[in-house]
């Protein structure tokens, strides 16, 4: 009998040790005391120290004029969206946060976070104050946005002056085959050691999200609809070969090295290319904080569109970006909803959007932030680009299991592409299938 | 119970040894609850900490939770054996994926568990008798399992990676390799985790053998080198039947926690493992964050609750009926 127990208790205690469940708590208290509001804000430079020493000031700032006080914490961007899930079903999260842009209608569904309605809009100046471009990724067409824009990005063609001067090119890729050239032209060995050791293009073939945004973008250039209403339609023939044209740089055109099937995060693609190991990456407005922060003047590099498709194919539409950009929001659950909001409205001011996004080089989300340092090259680009070559990804509850289905088997590919095997489109297209069937199963 | 006399007669004692005896039980029933008072702190932590998890989880595997009830997932329509049948469906993408992952976790855990204990046992043995720095070879060996996990691993990710990573260095400087081989994507990441998981693991087996081989009388030993005994028959017939108690609970600890090991993989290979790296728990983790479907995910971890739970139970109905009859010659 003795025995019997023993060995019940002992089963019972080793698996305990051992299993973990995936659970999560209810409740729905709030993070904070009366007087203080925790923040979550994204990873925008290149460390998460950096981004502290940014934002404390304006934090500072805004204590001394509230009296409410706020508990800074800076998230990884590839850490921020499952951070929120957890905070989502636990009730336990920050009062506001920020979110990625795309993310918005998927996040919206949960009902965790605080609807802008009319009258709420008022207290930070109205929807007319925010740009209608940047206003359409805050939630589901139709609804309430759930969050508010903060900084607006867009994707374009970051290239190095003195490599292209070195290879004598003279202008910047405007098509994707003149990318493909210019970039086999800068791949070269410089030290005659036998190995390539300076590559045309630097890539984050690791980071799901970055994957997902060009299958987005080439995709749509190559005529593909992510969703149709809201079945996803990954498999499409646009799609398979906007994921086929971003690993072909790495695989066929041989432009990229394969080590960046390896790099998951921004910062070590921009070191790349401010040490010069890269002549050109595709990255949002924002690089040029990160490149400075590297040591790299504004004058060593310039800025272009994303390159076009040479013949678009039927149905495709010429774009060069998504509408790209980071959103701040209040989580339902939080115990100061007025310190929330009234720091909301801090960080949607025309003061504090000037300098938020003078240091973060991004374009400001509302229309009375004007100085002039909007107005370099790479903002310049991303201003036209968001007014003539974007399309917001769509704004469905499903969005985000897009990134994340469709970025993670692309990083596989990459990976795949790295170890000298380039799958085929066939092979594309199956795996495409599986994303689409798994998204079904799960919703 | 009765008492010799110094003068040789028996006495009974019943008369004066009864009337403490009700006392006694008066005493112990009055105060039996205090072991009990003693445990339950421990018990309502572990109840709180590992019971309350467990059946959270597991009432999410019968629902359907997804991003419209994360916030309220108790309010999530109920599936049934719903979220058990895709996850088991080997027809089906989720159900492939799974099994796949299964496959490789057990792989893993082979490699490891075997390769550990061997590492482990060869450093415990060759630190069984005293000798001059002994104590510092012995800290040396516990440092891997002294270090937190994330940064051990971190370190060994950067000693990975392709370009800039010190083993393709050291391999090109020995012209071992010919360019740089990939450790963190492709089909070396197996390697890649299982020697990071050894390196990280091997201690524990070391100091548990360590510990286990202490117990073990010097004069068995002596008297068996009287007797002729060379050391490989010594620790065939001598130190290994006398470790096997320790063993038994070693292997099963130890294979729990390489089953279930999630801080290697995910600090070793971030957001998405490598298909030959795919371990179970990480698999389950991003499957659940990336179709943002709780209910699945919970399925899986359920599936992986009862696999360890039958492991567990049959290993120690095996390895009790083997250690009973070795108790009966």
């Amino acid at each position: 009998m003795q025995r019997a127990i023993r060995t019940v208790a002992l089963t019972t205690a080793a698996v305990l040790a051992g299993a973990g469940v995936t659970a999560c708590g209810g409740g729905s208290t709030s993070s904070s005391g009366a007087d203080t509001i925790t923040y979550w804000a994204t990873n925008q430079s290149a460390s998460l120290d950096a981004d502290k020493k940014i934002l404390q000031p304006e934090i500072d700032k805004f204590t001394k004029q509230t009296g409410v006080k706020v508990e800074l914490e800076v998230v990884p961007s590839a850490d921020l969206l499952n951070r929120i899930l957890a905070a989502t079903t636990s009730g336990k999260g920050p009062d506001v946060l920020n979110i990625g842009n795309t993310w918005s209608a998927s996040l919206q569904a949960s009902g965790a976070f605080v609807a802008w309605d009319k009258t709420k809009l008022t207290e930070v100046g109205g929807a007319s104050r925010f740009l209608p471009t940047a206003l359409k990724s805050t939630g589901a067409t139709g609804e309430d946005p759930m969050s508010l824009p903060l900084y607006t990005n867009a994707y374009e063609l970051y290239y190095s002056k003195k490599l292209f001067e070195a290879a004598g090119i003279t202008a910047p890729p405007k098509t994707w085959s003149e990318f493909v050239s210019v970039g086999r032209k800068l791949t070269k060995d410089t030290d005659g050691d036998g190995t390539t050791d300076q590559w045309g293009l630097g890539m984050q073939g690791a980071s799901p999200s970055f994957a997902a945004h060009f299958a987005y973008i080439l995709g749509t250039q190559q005529g593909a609809e992510v969703f149709d209403g809201r079945t996803p339609k990954f498999a499409d023939a646009g799609m398979v070969d906007g994921i086929d044209q971003w690993l072909s740089w790495m695989g066929e055109d041989g432009i990229a090295n394969p080590s960046d099937a390896e790099v998951a995060d921004k910062t070590a693609m921009t070191r790349n290319f401010a040490a010069g190991k890269a002549g050109m990456i595709l990255a949002q407005a924002s690089t040029g904080l990160t490149l400075s922060q590297f040591g790299t003047a504004a004058d060593d590099y310039g800025v272009a569109p994303v390159p076009a498709q040479d013949a678009p194919p039927a149905g495709g539409q010429d774009i060069g970006s998504f509408v790209g950009g980071i959103n701040v929001a209040i989580f339902r659950n939080s115990g100061n909803p007025d310190g929330a909001t009234q720091f909301v409205k801090f960080l949607t001011s025309a003061a504090e959007q000037v300098i938020l996004n003078k240091v973060y080089g991004t374009l400001p989300s509302v229309t009375d932030a004007k100085d002039p340092a909007f107005e370099t090259p790479a903002l310049t680009v991303a201003r036209a680009t968001l007014a003539d070559r974007s399309k917001p990804l769509p704004q469905i509850t499903e969005e985000a299991q897009f990134e994340t289905l469709v970025g993670s088997a692309m990083n596989a590919f990459a990976a795949q592409t790295a170890t000298g095997d380039q799958p085929g489109k066939a092979a594309i297209r199956s795996e495409m299938d599986a994303a689409n069937q798994k998204l079904e199963a799960g919703s | 119970m009765a008492v010799i006399t110094p003068s040789g007669t028996r006495e009974s004692p019943e008369a004066p040894d009864k009337p403490p005896q009700p006392q006694r039980g008066r005493a112990k029933g009055s105060r039996r609850w205090i072991p009990y008072a003693f445990l339950l702190p421990a018990l309502a932590l572990e109840l709180l900490i590992h019971f309350v998890p467990i059946v959270l989880g597991t009432a999410m595997s019968v629902l359907r939770v997804t991003q419209y009830q994360i916030s309220h997932w108790w309010e999530a329509p109920f599936t049934g054996l719903g979220n058990f049948r895709i996850v088991l469906d080997l027809d089906g993408p989720t159900g492939r994926s799974l099994l796949q992952s299964f496959l490789v976790t057990l792989a893993f855990t082979a490699v490891v568990l075997s390769a550990t204990w061997l590492m482990g046992m060869a450093a415990a043995l060759a630190l069984q008798r005293p000798f001059r720095g002994r104590g510092l070879l012995r800290t040396l060996f516990l440092v891997p399992y002294a270090l937190p996990a994330y940064a051990s691993v971190i370190t060994w990710r950067f000693n990975f990676q392709r370009d800039n990573g010190m083993l393709n260095h050291l391999l090109g400087q020995a012209g071992l390799t010919d360019g740089n081989p990939f450790w963190l994507i492709g089909q070396n990441a197996f390697w890649a985790e299982c020697v990071v998981a050894v390196w990280r693991m091997w201690p524990f087996a070391f100091l548990f053998l360590m510990a286990g081989m202490q117990a073990i009388p010097q004069d068995v030993y002596e008297a068996s080198s009287i007797d002729g005994a060379g050391p490989w028959r010594q620790l065939r017939s001598i130190t290994l039947p006398l470790l096997s108690p320790v063993n038994r609970v070693l292997v099963l600890v130890m294979f729990l926690h390489t089953f279930n090991d999630f801080s290697t993989p995910y600090v070793l290979f971030g957001a998405g493992a490598p298909p030959a790296g795919d371990l179970i728990s990480v698999h389950i983790y991003e499957s659940s964050f990336a179709t943002w479907n709780f209910g699945l995910g919970s399925a899986m971890s359920v599936l992986l609750l009862l696999f360890l739970l039958l492991v567990s139970a049959c290993y120690f109905a095996l390895t009790r009926r083997t250690g009973h009859d070795k108790d009966q010659p």
